[in-house]
């Protein structure tokens, strides 16, 4: 007869011996085991995006890095989240991430309160040695309430995945390939005059940096409430047992 | 569609095509036709009529640079750069001798050095005419699969004969098939990869337009393996002449029972449909390729999970490109032992390069792994026009590298090149001479890559985008050491951080230009200290 084969993993992140259901990534193991991975594309409640490869781990007998926040958990594996070369490559991108927009902190709406900025400091990163890419971005302040500043835009999708996931309303997208790639409101028309949002204000608090923002707040005066999220997911998933 | 009905198809083809005592073939693909070779067959067919000879189109000779070609059968005899006034004087000398100012050479090292599976049909069946496929073994292996073998046969085959994809990677065919056929699902897709995006390639491309019909049975032994039942392929709008010859194919195979419900009398149903690509690049990873089907924006995902497990619509898919799909038929019908006696121990078959760049012969070959570099570019190539030196040649398309000419005597094959930091890729060959400067080729592959990144990930979108800035200043003798430094911790940072392979490979032209021709960057580098100190003086 067949054994049945076991959900529960075994495995090891840094040395620490751990438990965990076969469905979890990695991101959520370290995460129940307060071993920090550093992310920025990924919030708790959101399909995963895989976009800004801050999480990105060894695994002991894969030659590739990994994806912590959408690789699942194998029976017996050995994960190392913070070595040099991690935190080389990890600096790096956020340099990249600082050098590809126009991130003045100094006059930013959410100024102290800030991801990108948070992160910054957290994975000391104290200067910038890539050129400036200075591009030429747009600012969106068509919607009554809230606007989107561009220049600050990380292109995490946040903002695209909550709308469509959680809203249901579909309004953000990316268009353009490569550098130019950039966040728009239904086919590229100001927000404003968007038929499909919602008003919701959902896309504005899951925005890791100041690029999405209430109108009317001051310099540093932001901050975001994510609190709903996990929470609407929760009571989601209950609903859908 | 019984195996006497499919005799019987060729019996009839044969008998017809015996008819004549001549056979003009005129190669009717996309770059004979840009040189007008539609209207030269025009001129033959008029030429040609009320005589006993018989003029056709057909797929790719292979010596494009000399089109257009034009085949006289059962002589051999082979014209190039024929014109529509050619075709009376052509047409009168049929049974004579030649026309000695259009020959071309056909014992040259070009035609003789190559073994052909892939490109078997290519230049010899009139692509728009199934009974012409069956009429040179057609179908006949999706025949024996079908009625003969079990699925898991047909897998122990493929993995036997050693095939691996030829979309890139190199990843053995027979387990990728395997793994689809072992995932639970209640439907599965065969998809055939025809994006072909790498500057300078097209062999899919003579593939699909010179014997669509042999990527129609590899797709269909495919899904009869796996246990697929809808195909798609995927195939780029740039490429009007192969859609169109790929639709035709499918409505002929349709017809004939060779696709569609109960194929060959048995309980298997197979349909295939094409979904057109508009043209980016990065649309054939495919995960990206399988949004683009599914009406979503074109955009890798993490992988795994893998297609074969988690595909078109979340059902199990595999997917395989032309090439691949081109060399079933023939392992079926003769084996797979037959087929893994070419190659090396671990490359199996042959390889469909399109060479171009600053070589003689310019074209479509297919040669047996582990030929030489030199072998191609020497005396397949013909060498480098007007007696230059050959510098180097470029593999693997914008994610492959260049290779020097030390290396000339390496046997290519899918280890050799990894080894020396290119990749067999596609199958896009470029060859350069000494007049060509290393850091621009460089620079104008990162152009394509950072074009053609998806903007999906951090590191290959403004990696690429700083690491072109900085060729940029080599370029322009604006550099400094510094600059050097950094763009090498660039590519290193973007090699493997990347989320797919569009930007795991897109440091590959600088990595392998900076191995092999370092003084090139370091020349120009110098050249701009030396202004500035001339500038600050
Ligand atoms: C950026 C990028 C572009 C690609 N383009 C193609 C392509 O044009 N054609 C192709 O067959 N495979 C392409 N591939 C490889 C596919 O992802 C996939 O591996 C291949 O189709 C599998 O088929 P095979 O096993 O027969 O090679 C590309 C991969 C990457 C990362
Ligand atoms: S606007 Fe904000 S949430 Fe949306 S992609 Fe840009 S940084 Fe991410
Ligand atoms: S590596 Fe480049 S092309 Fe691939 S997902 Fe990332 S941005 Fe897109
Ligand atoms: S958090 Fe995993 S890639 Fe961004």
């Amino acid at each position: 007869m067949k054994q049945p084969s076991s959900h529960i993993k075994t495995l090891q992140i840094d040395g620490q011996d751990v438990g965990a259901n076969q469905d979890e990534t990695i991101l959520e193991v370290a995460r129940e085991n307060g071993i920090y991975i550093p992310t920025l594309c990924e919030i708790e409640g959101l399909s995963p995006h895989g976009g800004c490869r801050l999480c990105l781990v060894e695994v002991k007998g894969v030659n590739k890095l990994l994806p912590a926040c959408v690789t699942h958990v194998q029976e017996g594996m050995e994960v190392f989240t913070n070595s040099p070369r991690l935190q080389e490559y990890r600096r790096t991108i956020l340099e990249l991430i600082f050098s590809e927009g126009n991130h003045i902190c100094a006059v930013c709406v959410v100024n102290g309160r800030c991801d990108l900025q948070a992160l910054a400091t957290k994975l000391g990163m104290t200067h910038v040695s890539v050129p400036y890419l200075y591009p030429r971005r747009s600012v969106d302040a068509s919607h009554d309430r809230f606007a989107l500043d561009r220049n600050r835009c990380i292109l995490c999708t946040r903002c695209v995945r909550v709308c469509d996931e959680i809203e249901g309303a579909h309004t953000w997208d990316v268009s353009g390939r490569g550098v130019q790639a950039h966040v728009v409101t239904d086919l590229n028309t100001p927000w404003g005059d968007s038929d499909t949002c919602t008003s919701c204000g959902k896309c504005v608090n899951v925005c890791p940096t100041g690029a999405l923002f209430e109108k009317g707040k001051a310099v540093a005066e932001m901050s975001k409430k994510r609190g709903f999220l996990p929470y609407l997911t929760q009571m989601r998933e209950k609903r859908s047992k | 569609m019984m195996i006497e009905e499919l005799h019987k198809i060729a019996a009839v083809e044969r008998d017809e095509d015996n008819r004549f005592q001549h056979h003009i073939h005129v190669c009717m693909e996309t770059a004979c036709i840009a040189s007008r070779s539609d209207h030269v067959k025009q001129a033959l067919t008029e030429a040609a009529a009320g005589k006993p000879c018989r003029v056709k189109g057909v797929g790719c000779m292979g010596l494009c640079s000399a089109g257009p070609l034009v085949k006289v059968e059962p002589e051999g005899v082979l014209y190039q750069g024929v014109t529509p006034e050619d075709a009376t004087e052509i047409v009168a000398k049929l049974g004579d001798s030649p026309v000695s100012r259009l020959e071309c050479d056909t014992e040259t090292p070009f035609f003789k050095r190559q073994t052909k599976i892939v490109l078997e049909n290519s230049g010899l069946i009139d692509p728009e005419r199934i009974e012409n496929y069956i009429a040179a073994d057609g179908y006949l292996a999706l025949h024996t699969a079908l009625n003969t073998m079990t699925p898991a046969e047909v897998i122990a085959q493929i993995a036997k004969s050693g095939l691996r994809g030829r979309g890139g990677a190199g990843f053995s065919t027979g387990l990728k098939w395997t793994t689809v056929a072992k995932s639970q699902g209640e439907r599965k897709f065969v998809i055939c990869n025809a994006d072909e995006g790498d500057p300078g390639a097209f062999m899919d491309r003579s593939v699909l337009e010179g014997d669509p019909h042999a990527v129609l049975e590899g797709m269909a032994i495919a899904a009869y393996a796996v246990g697929a039942s809808q195909g798609y392929v995927y195939v780029r709008a740039e490429y009007p002449l192969a859609v169109e010859r790929l639709k035709l194919a499918i409505r002929q195979a349709k017809k004939l029972g060779l696709l569609g419900e109960n194929i060959c009398g048995t309980t298997f149903s197979f349909n295939v449909d094409i979904r057109l690509g508009a043209g980016a690049f990065v649309c054939g990873e495919e995960t990206a390729l399988i949004a683009s089907i599914e009406g979503k924006r074109g955009q890798p995902r993490p992988r795994p999970p893998f297609p074969a497990e988690y595909g078109l619509w979340g059902y199990p898919t595999l997917i395989n490109n032309v090439e691949t799909y081109a060399n079933v038929a023939p392992i079926i019908r003769k084996g797979a032992d037959w087929f893994s006696a070419i190659g090396t121990e671990k490359s199996k078959g042959t390889k469909v390069f399109a060479l171009t760049g600053q070589v003689v012969n310019t074209g479509l070959i297919e040669v047996p792994m582990g030929i030489t570099l030199r072998e191609i570019v020497f005396d397949i190539g013909g060498g480098i026009p007007e007696g230059r030196k050959f510098k180097a040649v470029q593999t693997g398309g914008p994610g492959g590298g260049c290779i020097p000419d030390e290396y000339l005597d390496m046997p290519v094959d899918y280890e050799s090149l990894l080894k020396i930091g290119s990749f067999m890729g596609s199958g896009g060959m470029i060859v350069m001479d000494e007049t060509s400067n290393m850091v621009e080729i460089a620079q104008y592959f990162m152009e394509f890559s950072k074009t053609e990144s998806c903007g999906k990930c951090v590191p290959c979108r403004v990696g690429t985008a700083q690491m072109y800035e900085l060729l940029d200043k080599v370029v322009k003798c604006e550099a400094t050491m510094d600059d050097l430094l950094l763009l090498e911790r660039l590519c290193d940072v973007v090699k493997n951080t990347s989320l797919c392979g569009l930007g795991q490979g897109a440091p590959n032209p600088v990595l392998s230009t900076l191995r092999y021709f370092r003084h090139e960057y370091l020349a120009r580098i110098q050249e701009g200290n030396r202004e500035t100190a001339f500038v600050s003086h």
